[in-house]
């Protein structure tokens, strides 16, 4: 990973036992590929929390969204315990509670309403870089 | 050990598609191949300390999937003392089966999944192997 200014980090939990894992990586590649690709940088956290430097730095210096699966907020702690506080922690749980009818339950390849799902994270995340990089700005 | 499972790690690295190869991996062998022999746990709650998943990955044997010679999936388990039995590394498979370019993150492309498909197999007679020797000794 190459340090950049004027980018944001993501940076999510993966979680492997649970579905809202698997949303919470899908979401991020969404916002990364396809929302914001020019604004935005994934860091990695398995490297993170084994001691990736750069990875570390990056969230460190420059704003960071933690984007978690459960109220475990994995993301959200290794970042605050080894860069600093995330600006933001998108938590995919919660997300869910607004649709209602989008259902959850496959961990390795998802369904289009996971997929419609995994879309409305990945928009939550993308309004929330926008918001960090208009208040960046403006200062 | 009768009641015991192989806990089955992956390193998920989302920059590559090879950390997606890992994470499919696992799941053909957590879902599909062995689903009575074995069961995942979240990686990051493990390296924060999870009291569940540290007291998991202590009383049952481990195979970690990494996607890269990082190996973060390793690395992160034999820090929260896991008892790693096995480790696997996607490039060593990609290295031996050349003729697979696997692609995307955010959906692996037929060649990717092919080679998760080798490694879970791969992966899956591990674990018989695993649970036989604990059984025997």
């Amino acid at each position: 990973m190459t340090l950049a200014t004027g980018k944001v980090g993501i940076i999510c939990c993966n979680g492997e036992d649970f579905a809202e894992g698997t949303i919470s990586r899908v979401a991020t590649r969404l916002v990364l590929e396809k929302l914001r690709p020019d604004q935005t940088v994934t860091l990695c956290l398995p490297l993170f929390l084994a001691g990736g430097e750069d990875e570390r730095a990056f969230a460190r210096v420059f704003p960071t969204i933690a984007v978690d699966g459960c109220s475990k907020k994995c993301a959200e702690a290794g970042t605050k315990k080894f860069s600093g506080k995330p600006v933001a922690t998108i938590l995919v749980s919660e997300v869910m509670k607004k649709y209602p009818h989008l259902k959850v339950k496959s961990r390795e390849k998802l369904e289009p309403q996971e997929m419609e799902l995994a879309m409305k994270v990945a928009e939550e995340i993308a309004k929330k870089v926008d918001e960090i990089l208009c208040k960046k700005a403006k200062k | 050990m009768e009641n015991h499972k192989v806990i089955v790690v992956p390193c998920s690295g989302i920059g590559k598609s090879l950390g997606t190869v890992g994470r499919v991996t696992t799941y053909k062998v957590v879902e599909r191949m062995r689903p009575e022999k074995t069961r995942t746990v979240c990686l990051a709650l493990l390296t924060m300390g999870d009291a569940d998943a540290l007291r998991l990955v202590r009383e049952n044997p481990c195979i970690s999937v990494d996607g890269c010679p990082a190996q973060c999936s390793k690395k992160n388990i034999e820090a929260s003392m896991g008892k790693l039995a096995h480790n696997v590394v996607v490039t060593d498979f990609l290295r031996k089966n050349r003729s697979l370019k696997p692609e995307g993150v955010i959906e692996l492309n037929d060649q990717g999944d092919k080679l998760a498909e080798i490694i879970a197999k791969a992966l899956s007679e591990k674990v018989d192997e695993i649970l036989h020797e604990a059984k025997c000794e």
